[in-house]
């Protein structure tokens, strides 16, 4: 029942967002260009300096010369010309350079003797990391100095002072240059003498000097008489010589960069001959590749690179800070973008899927996940988005049933949600019949639990019009699909709802199901493969609409504009969003569309997202009312209240198909409790008015409550019921157990009816009593439990 | 609303003013001791609002998360 690893890993796997961008993946050492340009858009030149001497053996040297392959790949080129990344390195290096922050010399565990021959860049590069690490180097170079073809470098010339600094952390670090020494046969030093006087050797003498002394080292060689040289270690036929620099990539034309990358993974080799590792392990992304961070780039405005305004001096500080903030920088964050809830938890899905596997995973101590794994509204739009189309909807309704599995689901997370689906599936409010005057039902209408509650007027109009319209006898099914059960993770309480929902329908003859909510459509499709659903909209596109069909209705004034919000449950529902169309131009109505419909979003509702973080509800919801002036048009229940409920003007499609007058767009937030008394005078008006029974009397009298409507706003925010009100009241009254605050002469009072505790402030008023106050608390007060 | 200043209750029931005491709170298992306005005679406490939306709410959510 936990979480299973191969899955989790899986997943982060497809999390695209720690791949490196385009530029670190194109340059050849994965120097961290994104780094680099974070440090410098603020200024900091010497954070910038030493992300340059991590990686840049010879930082003075490369920021001035290396053919920056990166520069070909950076994204910035698609929305104005590539970041100058190689001069931006310069200028980290002319005003930010510390000696205290080049790398450091280590201790080798065991130190060898290493020969390398040539001290070009990729000889010195190669000489240098292994004294670096610890190793005794001796670097033989014919010519009369190190680094020869950069001292003749014309384009432009360098300066001598630069290249000597660069060549000091060499000469610290203890390595031995043995200059106007040739390598060959009867020359100064015989190859043979150094394969038996050092550990290993390096042989980087450029291409002529390289196949001459290939063949007096007895490797194998190419047709051209190079060495052969293993692309992936460097290494050549003979176990201890390893080749590269320009020898290997000529003829193709000298590369700094390509040179300085030949001696660093040569190192690399040889320190692993050394260790007696493996030469080829964890060696995939050695190079340049290109990256699997998906960057969209169309958002940003086109800005060309900034000139140095002194090309010959380089870019000043400012002018390195301005190009710096040229680099986007490359992310991806596509869902970050998108969600709320993604965003308001301050990282990104591979980071999440592992805190919520850890999370799942804790048998002492705190779960501080819970919540993240709790308010994701599962509504799939980063999955929509996500350029890996990675599910996190999905996984964090694994993680709660797991959680609910391991006993491990908060209570207070889901209870009211839980309580009120009680409600709707109770006897109070379901409801399982043939239509009056009919044994046998083709069609099955089932409004779902929300659009009973909002508005129940509707459901009776939409059931009139199906029974008049459908042949053969249309049921009514009133109950819930189980939806907030499948959320909360409580998967055996939704597959109990779902069996009786099931039942009622088999008892009524298999009719084909008729929702009027899109979460009950796609959860009895997914869930009940047996039954035949439809949805409502479609049927109605078949059936037609009540009288005045194509007139424009009353409430749409010519000209007004409707953007239609679709559920985030109809993101896979093309057909059904295409019949809401076609109804509102049956109607007449002129209706926008907010942005592409696959990529709607939750109204908060969803996955119980409401209940758990208001708070990312609410900006959900925010977000979502303001991508569209115009008043909404949607044909979910919750989607249009919870609108109305954060002041956007919404109309359900119902309130334009069957006129109930008014102003629907302004028509308030019902709010929870007045929707479970809809819910259940729907279930009783019906029964009297279609089956012709009269309900039960009820034998209690309930007092009346009257709350302001900051009260009563209070209430719904604090998820306390008007039942729950006057239960507390109701108990206060009869048991006498109240407290009187002398100064309001107010009442205070609580009950614990079921795993909560009410308190309610309120006194007597005319007709009933006022309710001033009200708040709830988990934990039970005194030795029995009280209050 | 305004808060009711506890040393302003008086238990209805017992017509005596409310005077702080320990009282046990408990929840999922956990029991601590804290000083609340509770009636001497018949020893029911008030929980002000402050310390069930504040305090009570902290240690509920630390407590499930266990
Ligand atoms: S070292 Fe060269 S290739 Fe690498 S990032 Fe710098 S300029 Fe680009
Ligand atoms: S925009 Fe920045 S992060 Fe992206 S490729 Fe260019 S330099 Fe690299
Ligand atoms: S969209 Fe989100 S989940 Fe997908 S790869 Fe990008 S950051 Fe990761
Ligand atoms: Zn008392």
């Amino acid at each position: 029942m936990p979480l299973e690893r191969q899955r989790v890993q899986d997943l982060e796997a497809r999390c695209i967002e720690e791949q490196p961008p385009a530029c670190t993946a194109g340059c050849p050492i994965h120097l961290d260009v994104r780094g680099m340009t974070d440090r410098l858009r603020t200024g900091d030149m010497a954070g910038g300096f030493a992300i340059v001497a991590r990686f840049l053996p010879f930082p003075g040297i490369l920021s001035r010369i290396c053919d920056h392959p990166c520069e070909l790949v950076c994204r910035r080129e698609e929305a104005g010309e590539s970041v100058r990344i190689n001069d931006l390195e310069r200028a980290c290096v002319d005003h930010g350079y510390k000696a205290s922050a080049l790398p450091r010399l280590q201790r080798a565990q065991k130190r060898r003797k290493v020969a390398v021959i040539g001290a070009g860049l990729s000889g010195m590069t190669a000489a240098q990391d292994l004294a670096l690490k610890g190793h005794e180097v001796v670097v033989f170079e014919a010519e009369r100095h190190a680094l020869p073809r950069i001292r003749a470098w014309k384009r432009p010339p360098l300066p001598e002072i630069l290249i000597e600094t660069d060549l000091a952390l060499a000469t610290a670090a203890a390595v031995t240059i043995r200059i106007a020494t040739a390598v060959g046969r009867g020359l100064d030093i015989a190859p043979d003498r150094l394969l038996t006087d050092y550990d290993a050797v390096f042989l980087a003498a450029g291409a002529k000097a390289s196949i001459v002394l290939a063949g007096e080292f007895g490797v194998s060689r190419a047709q051209d008489g190079r060495p052969e040289i293993d692309p992936l270690t460097f290494g050549t036929s003979h176990p201890k010589l390893f080749a590269g620099g320009s020898l290997r990539y000529t003829p193709a034309v000298y590369s700094p960069i390509t040179s300085t990358y030949d001696g660093r993974c040569a190192a690399l080799s040889i320190d692993r001959l050394f260790q007696g590792a493996s030469l080829v392990a964890n060696r995939d992304g050695q190079g340049p590749y290109p990256t699997r961070l998906f960057t969209r780039t169309e958002g940003y405005p086109p800005l060309p690179a900034l000139p140095a305004a002194n090309p010959a001096r380089g870019y000043s500080a400012a002018e390195a800070q301005a190009e710096a903030a040229r680099c986007f920088p490359c992310h991806c964050l596509e869902c970050i973008k998108v969600c709320d809830f993604l965003a308001h938890h301050g990282s990104y899905p591979k980071r999440y899927i592992r805190e919520i596997y850890n999370n799942d995973g804790i048998v002492k101590g705190a779960r501080k996940a819970n919540r993240l794994v709790n308010s994701c509204s599962l509504c799939g739009l980063c999955e929509a988005v996500c350029p890996e189309h990675l599910p996190m909807g999905d996984f964090c309704l694994e993680a709660r049933q797991s959680m609910v599995g391991q006993g491990k689901m908060q209570p207070s997370f889901h209870d009211f949600a839980l309580q009120d689906m009680a409600f709707s599936t109770g006897e109070d409010c379901s409801l399982a019949r043939h239509q009056p005057g009919f044994t046998k039902s083709a069609a099955l209408f089932f409004p779902g639990c929300q659009l009973a509650g909002s508005s129940p007027d509707h459901v009776a109009a939409v059931y009139a019009h199906l029974c008049d319209r459908l042949d053969g006898g249309v049921g009514l099914l009133l109950g819930c699909c189980g939806a907030p059960a499948r959320w909360s993770g409580r998967e055996a309480l939704f597959r109990d709802t779902l069996e009786t929902l099931a039942g009622q329908w088999r008892s009524l003859g298999r009719p084909d199901v008729i929702t009027a909510c899109s979460s009950c459509f796609s959860l009895l499709r997914t869930h009940l493969p047996d039954m035949t659903v439809r949805s409502l909209w479609t049927t109605l596109e078949r059936t037609g609409l009540p009288a005045g069909v194509g007139l424009p209705h009353r409430t749409a004034p010519q000209g007004a504009v409707l953007a239609i919000h679709d559920p985030c449950t109809t993101r896979h529902e093309p057909d059904v969003r295409a019949s809401v169309r076609a109804l509102a131009r049956l109607k007449g109505l002129a209706v926008t569309e907010i942005g592409d419909p696959e990529l709607t979003s939750c109204c908060g509702f969803g996955g119980l997202m409401s209940f758990v973080s208001p708070r990312v509800a609410d900006l959900t919801l925010d977000r979502r009312a303001a991508a569209g002036s115009d008043d909404f048009l949607t044909y979910c229940a919750m989607c249009r209240d919870n609108f109305a409920r954060r002041g956007k003007r919404a109309l359900h499609l119902l309130d334009l198909l069957f006129d109930t007058g008014g102003d629907p767009a302004s028509r308030a937030d019902p709010g929870f409790s007045s929707r479970q008394e809809n819910r259940a005078r729907l279930r009783q008006r019906l029964l009297a008015s279609l089956w012709g029974e009269a309900p039960e009397p009820s034998t209690d009298a309930q007092p009346a409550v009257h709350l302001a409507d900051d009260v009563r706003d209070l209430a719904e925010r604090r998820q306390i019921l008007m039942t729950d009100v006057r239960a507390v009241i109701v108990h206060a009254e009869e048991s006498g157990d109240r407290f009187l605050d002398g100064d309001s002469g107010h009442f205070l009072a609580c009950l614990r009816p079921r795993t909560v505790t009410f308190w309610v402030e309120y006194a007597p008023c005319d007709d009933g009593y006022q309710v001033f106050g009200l708040y709830s608390h988990r934990m039970t007060v005194g030795p029995e439990g009280r209050p | 609303m305004t808060a009711p200043d506890p040393s302003r209750l008086v238990c209805a029931r017992c017509a005596v003013p409310l005077s702080p005491g320990k009282v046990t709170v408990s929840y999922m298992g956990s029991s601590f001791e804290v000083e609340l306005p509770r009636c001497p005679r018949c020893l029911r406490a008030f929980v002000p609002e402050d310390l069930a939306l504040g305090k009570m709410a902290q240690v509920e959510q630390a407590l499930e998360e266990k």
